[in-house]
C-alpha cells in the first residue's frame, strides 16, 4: 500500500517538474533575448534603413529587413492561401475519402515534413536552371512552397469538422456544391481558416533557411519583385556573426522585433478567431 | 480545384526528381555507399565523404530526443491526466507560443545562454577548455524547439484514450499513476511513438538554430562536448557559393536528398500510426 502511494507522489512530482521545466525554458528564452536586446532597441532601429558604416556600429536601423520580411511573408501567405483553400475544400467537399484525396494528403504530409533548407536548395536549383537571380519574387515562391503544406493541413482540419447537416441544409435549398463550399463551409470554418493563414504567416516570417539562397540580402527596401530583399531572421543571423559589439547588440534587438511580429500574428489569430466564432453555427 | 490539389502531388514529385537528377552526377563517379561511409570532406580535391555529417545529424537528433522525450511525455501526461483546468490554461498557450518562435531566436538563445553555460561548466567540472559550441548545445536548443510538437501530439493521443478504460482500472483499486502507467500510456503508446517520430523529423531537418550553436566542424563527434556538422548546416553554409568546383553541388544536393528520404520515411510512418488512431494531427 505504501509503495504505490510513494510511486504516485514521485510520478506527480516528476510531472510537475517537467511542466515547470517547459514553462521555464520558454521564460528563459524570452527573458534572455529581451534583456540582452532591449538596450540596443531604439526608434531608429525600426524607422531607418542601414546608414553608411552601419555594420561597423554607426547609425541606421533595420527597416529594410522589417519591411522585407513583411513583403516576403505577406506575399507568400497570399499565394499559399490561393493554393491551400481550394485544396482543403477539394479534399473535403469534392473528393472526400477518394483515392486521389488520400494521395494528396500523403503528399501534403511529405511536403509538411521537408525541412525549409531543402526547399531553399530546391528553389535554387530551379533558379540556376532559369538563370534567375535572388529576388523578392523567388523568396516569395520558396516561402510559399514551404508554408502552403502547413497552411493546407491546418485548413483541412478546420474544414473537416464542418457538420454534415449544415451542408445538407444548403443542398436541400438547391445550392450547388461550389455554392455550399464557398458560402456555407468556408463561413463555418472561417475561424480555423484564419488561424491557418496566420499560422502560415508566422512560419513564413520566421524562416531563414528557405530564403538564404533565394531572396538575397540588401540594405534598401525593394521597389520591385525582382530586387533582392532583406529579412529579419537573416538580419539577426548576419549581425550576430559580426565582430563589432554594437552590431551584435543590434542582432539581439532585431530578434526582439522579430519576436514581437510573430507574437502579434499569434495574438491577432487568437483575437480574430474569437470574434469570428460569432458567425459560426454551433 | 482539382488542378490546385494536384499541385501538391506534382510538387512532391518535382522536388524528389529534381534532387535525384542533381545528385546523379556524383553517383556516377562514386558509389552511394562509398560517399556515405568515407570521412574526408575536401571538395576542391573531389573528396566528398558524407559520413561525419550523417553521424553528426543522427547524434544531435538522438541526443535531442533523449533530452526532450522524458520531459515532454511527462508534461503531456500531466496536462492530459492530472493538471487542473487553470494550469492547463497557462501551459497550453505557452506551448503554442513556443511553437511559433522562429528558429533563429532559438539559435540566438543558444549562443547567448546554452553555449556559455556549457563552456563554463566544462571548465569547472571537467577542467577542459572548450568553446561550448557542441553536440550538446545543439541538442539542448533542439530539445526545446521540438517540445511543442511532442507535447501537443502526445497530449492529444493520451486524451483520446476512452474514459471507460480509466474507470475500469480505478474501479479495480489502482491509483491514478498506476492507471496512467498500465492503462493510459500502454493504450496510447503507438501515438506517443508517432509524436516522437515526428519530432525526430523536425530535429533532423532543423537548420538555423543548429547551425548557430553546433560548431560546424566536419568531423565525427566522439563526445557530446565535441562540435559536429549536421547535414542541414552543411547545405546552408556551403550551398550557393562554390558551384564552380565539379560535383560540389551534386554532393550537397545528394545530402539534401538523404534528408528528404529519411524525413519522409519517418513522417509517413508517423502519419500512418496517427491515421489509424484517428487523432487530429498537425
Amino acid at each position: 500500500m505504501k509503495r504505490r502511494e510513494l510511486e504516485e507522489r514521485v510520478a506527480r512530482f516528476l510531472m510537475l517538474l517537467s511542466a515547470l521545466l517547459v514553462l521555464g525554458s520558454l521564460f528563459a528564452l524570452l527573458a534572455i533575448v529581451v534583456v540582452k536586446g532591449v538596450s540596443a532597441l531604439s526608434i531608429s532601429m525600426i524607422t531607418q534603413t542601414p546608414a553608411g558604416g552601419y555594420y561597423f556600429g554607426k547609425g541606421g536601423g533595420i527597416l529594410n529587413a522589417i519591411i522585407g520580411s513583411i513583403y516576403l511573408a505577406g506575399g507568400a501567405t497570399v499565394l499559399a492561401f490561393l493554393i491551400s483553400l481550394p485544396t482543403a475544400l477539394y479534399l473535403n467537399e469534392y473528393a472526400a475519402n477518394s483515392r486521389i484525396a488520400n494521395a494528396v494528403r500523403l503528399c501534403l504530409d511529405v511536403l509538411w515534413g521537408i525541412p525549409s533548407i531543402v526547399y531553399g536548395a530546391f528553389a535554387f536549383t530551379i533558379m540556376l536552371y532559369l538563370s534567375a537571380r535572388a529576388s523578392l519574387l523567388w523568396g516569395i515562391i520558396t516561402v510559399t512552397l514551404f508554408v502552403f503544406p502547413i497552411m493546407t493541413r491546418a485548413m483541412d482540419e478546420a474544414v473537416k469538422i464542418v457538420p454534415q447537416r449544415l451542408k445538407e441544409g444548403a443542398f436541400a435549398l438547391g445550392s450547388t456544391r461550389l455554392e455550399t463550399a464557398t458560402r456555407v463551409v468556408v463561413r463555418q470554418a472561417m475561424p480555423g481558416i484564419l488561424t491557418a493563414i496566420l499560422l502560415g504567416f508566422g512560419r513564413g516570417i520566421g524562416d531563414a533557411a528557405s530564403v538564404l539562397f533565394t531572396a538575397g540580402y540588401t540594405d534598401s527596401i525593394p521597389r520591385s519583385l525582382f530586387e533582392p530583399v532583406a529579412t529579419l531572421p537573416l538580419a539577426v543571423f548576419f549581425q550576430l556573426t559580426s565582430p563589432v559589439p554594437q552590431v551584435q547588440q543590434r542582432a539581439y534587438a532585431s530578434a526582439i522585433i522579430l519576436l514581437v511580429l510573430v507574437l502579434l500574428a499569434s495574438l491577432a489569430s487568437r483575437i480574430s478567431t474569437r470574434k469570428l466564432f460569432r458567425y459560426v453555427v454551433s | 480545384m482539382w488542378i490546385v490539389s494536384a499541385f501538391s502531388i506534382a510538387l512532391t514529385l518535382i522536388i524528389a526528381s529534381d534532387l535525384i537528377m542533381k545528385s546523379a552526377p556524383i553517383l556516377t563517379t562514386q558509389a552511394a555507399i562509398e560517399l556515405l561511409t568515407t570521412s574526408v570532406w575536401n571538395p576542391p580535391r573531389g573528396e566528398f565523404g558524407l559520413y561525419p555529417f550523417i553521424v553528426g545529424t543522427f547524434v544531435v537528433t538522438g541526443l535531442t530526443l533523449l533530452l526532450a522525450c522524458p520531459v515532454c511525455i511527462l508534461t503531456a501526461v500531466y496536462l492530459a491526466e492530472y493538471a487542473p483546468r487553470r494550469v492547463r490554461g497557462i501551459v497550453k498557450p505557452a506551448v503554442d507560443v513556443l511553437a511559433g518562435i522562429p528558429s533563429v531566436i532559438f539559435g540566438l538563445w543558444g549562443v547567448l545562454f546554452v553555449v556559455p553555460l556549457i563552456r563554463t561548466y566544462a571548465a569547472l567540472l571537467l577542467g577542459i577548455d572548450i568553446t561550448g559550441y557542441s553536440v550538446l548545445a545543439g541538442a539542448v536548443v533542439l530539445a526545446i524547439m521540438v517540445s511543442p510538437i511532442l507535447i501537443s501530439i502526445s497530449e492529444e493521443v493520451i486524451r483520446a484514450v476512452p474514459l471507460q478504460l480509466r474507470e475500469a482500472s480505478v474501479a479495480l483499486g489502482a491509483t491514478n499513476w498506476q492507471t496512467t502507467k498500465h492503462v493510459v500510456l500502454r493504450k496510447s503508446l503507438p501515438g506517443v511513438f508517432a509524436a516522437v517520430v515526428l519530432a525526430f523529423g523536425r530535429a533532423f531537418g532543423e537548420t538555423m538554430a543548429v547551425l548557430m550553436v553546433v560548431g560546424n566542424v566536419p568531423q565525427v563527434p566522439h563526445s557530446i562536448l565535441d562540435p559536429a556538422y549536421p547535414i542541414p548546416a552543411l547545405i546552408a553554409n556551403e550551398y550557393g557559393e562554390m558551384l564552380s568546383i565539379p560535383y560540389y553541388e551534386s554532393a550537397l544536393l545528394f545530402s539534401a536528398l538523404i534528408l528528404l528520404v529519411v524525413i519522409s520515411v519517418f513522417n509517413i510512418i508517423a502519419r500512418i500510426i496517427l491515421g489509424k488512431l484517428e487523432v487530429r494531427s498537425f
